[in-house]
């Protein structure tokens, strides 16, 4: 297994490690409900330093982009980032990533931790057979760069206090917290410079840190004392899962996978079909005209039940009912106190209030297709 | 460091057992809840199951797994938890005490001795 430079602060804290995409990561440290419900109140701290960073620079990057990704490149400032997909030639997703373009003719890429080696060895095979390759520079830097992410309402309150402004790259602001959602900019750091994005995978405000591995460490601590009397509190994958499922963000490999299209996986909003071509247009335009057979619906569980879980049947109710799709992410929701997920079922299913069962350890319990995301914030 | 009453025998399996006259209350560790933490649901086995010991009874599932608790003893269920059931959460506030699962009138009381003592209990977790 794989260690991110935080590891030891992981064991100073007392982190749960378990297995992750071939890394050693912690899935909680206390509980993963007192985890998941700091975030929503206060703060949390994430390590995410198993994820991948890509860089793709040059005057043919933006055009190789978006040949390669689903949305469309050209709408980026510098210093703004988007929500994007790679597919394969069917539709099929490679992987779903966040897009920035740091400056003019430089990008950097955040892909999933699991898929680092697949999506690079999928850019190097595009990037051989794209015309403008030689205007194309392609860099892993995934193993020298470490990353973080602090999440929650209270963020704003200390994270200026973290970081010297103004910016001196991406979108120029004075300090972190004027940063706007999907905008990205670069800070120093002591000698050394880093990034910082008002993005994250919680469903609340917060930053995403991009730093040199060596740094990374100081600065979790920074943020980690600065962060405290505020009510932060380390959190692990485990309260990150709870999190993304309760606003139903898509995790590869269950959402998302090389058989599914974003059609399918309901973020269609992220595929130009517009700017030109790209892998598995042709596809994609037609499930996005006639519609796709299967969709991925979320559902709430009525009655007190076990949680639902991955691949767990999903039934349809009344006479005649039959199996109609699997679960691929459940859980038992922290904020709403009852079970909940996600899963694909045939399109004709696929309307909201529809009644469904879930069929938990044999026997089938209630639920109900609910619009996404299934928690919001109250206003 | 767990807690592990010495009133009380074990199972290699994590379940305890508290003993007056014919009646065996059982429940999990409190190493068990730990290495669970967050516990979400319980299912327990109906009043009146006639269970066999080594035999699974009920299922406590955390956010992240579902798990088998194996009784420790034969006989008749007389009683469950309604508490733990309505809360389980105090599985891990109270494993000795609110989150007992259910009560069971022995059927082979000699079973008992072949559980473990705190002791022993206690090798077998090792220092956790």
């Amino acid at each position: 297994m794989q260690r991110t430079p935080l590891y030891a602060a992981h064991q100073k804290l007392g982190g749960k490690l378990i297995e992750f995409g071939g890394w050693e990561m912690p899935v909680q440290y206390t509980s993963i409900t007192d985890e998941h419900l700091a975030v929503r109140q206060a703060a949390g701290l994430f390590d995410i330093s198993h994820m991948g960073e890509v860089l793709v620079s040059g005057p043919g990057a933006e055009g190789f982009l978006n040949r390669t990704l689903t949305n469309d490149a050209r709408k980026l400032a510098p210093g703004q980032g988007q929500y994007t997909l790679m597919c394969n030639e069917r539709g099929g997703v490679i992987d779903d990533l966040y897009a920035y373009r740091l400056a003019g003719q430089e990008y950097l890429l955040i892909i999933n931790a699991s898929r680092i080696g697949d999506d690079v060895a999928w850019l190097e095979k595009q990037l051989a057979a794209f015309p403008r390759r030689s205007e194309v520079k392609l860099e892993n830097t995934s193993d020298a760069t470490g990353a973080l992410a602090v999440q929650g309402p209270r963020v704003v309150e200390f994270i200026d206090g973290c970081f010297q402004g103004p910016s001196t790259g991406g979108t120029i602001v004075a300090q972190v917290s004027d940063l706007k959602k999907n905008q990205i900019a670069r800070f120093g750091y002591g000698g050394d410079t880093i990034w910082i994005s008002r993005t994250g995978y919680t469903g609340e405000d917060g930053f995403e840190v991009v730093a040199p591995a060596g740094i990374i460490e100081a600065i979790w601590n920074q943020l980690l004392s600065a962060g405290q009397p505020h009510g932060l509190k380390p959190a692990g994958l485990g309260a990150r899962d709870t999190l993304r499922t309760e606003v139903c963000y898509p995790l590869y490999g269950h959402e998302l996978d090389e058989n599914t299209t974003p059609i399918e996986a309901g973020v269609g909003f992220f595929v130009a079909l517009d700017k030109g071509d790209f892998n598995g247009r042709s596809v994609l335009a037609e499930q996005k005209a006639k519609g796709p057979a299967k969709k991925l619906v979320a559902f709430k569980m009525t009655d007190r039940s076990a949680p639902p879980r991955p691949h767990y049947a999903i039934w349809s109710t009344g006479p005649g009912a039959a199996k109609i799709g699997e679960v691929v992410s459940g859980t038992q929701s922290p904020s709403l106190g009852i079970g909940i997920g996600m899963g694909y079922v045939p399109a004709a299913f696929a309307k909201t209030n529809t009644p469904i069962e879930i069929e938990i350890r044999g026997k089938r319990a209630p639920a109900i297709l609910v619009p996404k995301p299934i928690y919001r914030k109250p206003d | 460091m767990a807690n592990i009453p010495s009133d009380l025998k074990y199972a290699k399996t994590h379940e305890w057992v508290r003993v007056s006259g014919d009646v065996a209350t059982v429940g999990i560790t409190d190493h068990a809840q730990h290495e669970l933490t967050d516990v979400v649901f319980v299912e327990l086995p109906d009043v009146g199951r006639q269970i066999k010991a080594g035999e699974s009874c009920a299922v406590v599932e955390s956010v992240k797994t579902a798990n088998d608790i194996y009784s420790p003893v034969s006989g008749q269920i007389t009683e469950v938890n309604p508490a733990v059931v309505a809360n389980p959460a105090l599985v891990n506030t109270e494993p000795y005490a609110g989150g007992w699962f259910y009560k069971i009138k022995l059927s082979q009381p000699a079973e008992l001795n072949a559980l473990l003592g705190p002791e022993q209990y206690q090798a077998q977790i090792g220092g956790a």
